[in-house]
């Protein structure tokens, strides 16, 4: 049986290929590649994928158009069905204003792009998306990004380190996320968002390949269930 | 009828760009600023019996993200209206 994956792509997506190419050389199937304007996605998905860009021109607010495409109502029912779902950078942003998941990406402290390798810690290492790393690993993986400070309010992110759903935390001063949070698990931990890029951290030229078990973790979650 | 809806930053979340800001106009030399915060104004021009509830709803479903944002929702005054003509 094969990894049935989507690759959702807004206008102004632009890492949807990068994210299409990661999963076809993990999971050893290309994924199907599906536009915003879609009113449903491909039946019996193992995996949806937002990819990172600039989708609608970050109008109004960073993920606010995409939020309302015809797309996204099916992203959302998908998800509440379990389907694992992944939002890169501006997928996270996505998943964010659609209610998915907590919070909400402001611009950055410093207001500057910023475009750099950052250290994370595995924080939850149970979750499918992470279950390939071990908690308190450091690894490495790269940000591109304007707006991907993590607000939520002090209740909020008591909740979710309360129900382990912080994945990921920057090892250092990133871009003034609140408690350096870089990727968030909704409550049942098939939707993951994250700023950092595990698509361009899978081949030694990347200079990293510590994205890979991100993917390879989701792949196994599949098989083994 | 023509509505304004500001949109503003709810105390508490921080604002670097109204930092920057505050700081831009401190460099020009203007002193006594004690905070600057920066919002965002949108004009919509709408049917004359579009329903408060209406206007509430599009800004609690898109126009305002309520998790770091406030809303006001600001409508022309009923006298403002009737010197214009839009309503008799």
């Amino acid at each position: 049986m094969s990894f049935r994956s989507a690759v959702v792509t807004f206008p102004g997506s632009n890492c949807d290929r990068d994210m299409a190419v990661a999963l076809e050389q993990i999971a050893g199937s290309a994924p199907l590649r599906v536009w915003h304007g879609d009113a449903d996605l491909p039946e019996r998905l193992d995996f949806i994928a937002l990819p990172g860009g600039f989708s609608y021109g970050d109008y109004l607010r960073c993920g606010a158009m995409a939020a309302q495409s015809p797309i996204m109502r099916a992203v959302v029912r998908e998800a509440a069905r379990g389907v694992p779902v992944l939002g890169v950078c501006n997928g996270f942003q996505v998943l964010t204003e659609t209610g998915l998941l907590p919070g909400a990406l402001m611009r950055n402290a410093q207001l500057t792009f910023i475009c750099r390798e950052v250290p994370l810690t595995v924080e939850n290492s149970q979750s499918l998306f992470t279950a390939g790393y071990e908690a308190g690993q450091t690894i490495r993986l790269p940000v591109a990004h304007h707006e991907g400070n993590y607000f939520a309010d002090a209740a909020t992110l008591d909740r979710l380190e309360d129900e382990g759903r912080v994945a990921f935390r920057y090892g250092d001063e990133v871009n003034g996320s609140q408690r350096r949070i870089a990727g968030v698990l909704n409550q049942a931990g098939n939707v993951l968002g994250m700023m950092p890029h595990p698509e361009r951290a899978i081949e030694e030229a990347h200079g990293s390949t510590d994205g890979r078990a991100l993917f390879e973790s989701a792949v196994r979650s599949l098989v083994f269930v | 009828m023509k509505v304004r809806i500001h949109i503003s930053l709810k105390p508490g979340v921080l604002d670097p760009q109204g930092r920057a800001v505050h700081h831009a106009l401190e460099g020009l030399g203007f002193e006594g600023i004690e905070d600057v915060r920066v919002g965002r104004l949108i004009e919509l021009e709408v049917a004359a019996d579009t329903s408060d509830a209406a206007l509430d709803e599009m800004c609690r479903k898109l126009l305002a993200n309520q998790v770091i944002e406030n809303y006001r929702i600001e409508k022309p005054s009923f006298d403002k209206l009737r010197m214009s003509g839009e309503v008799q």
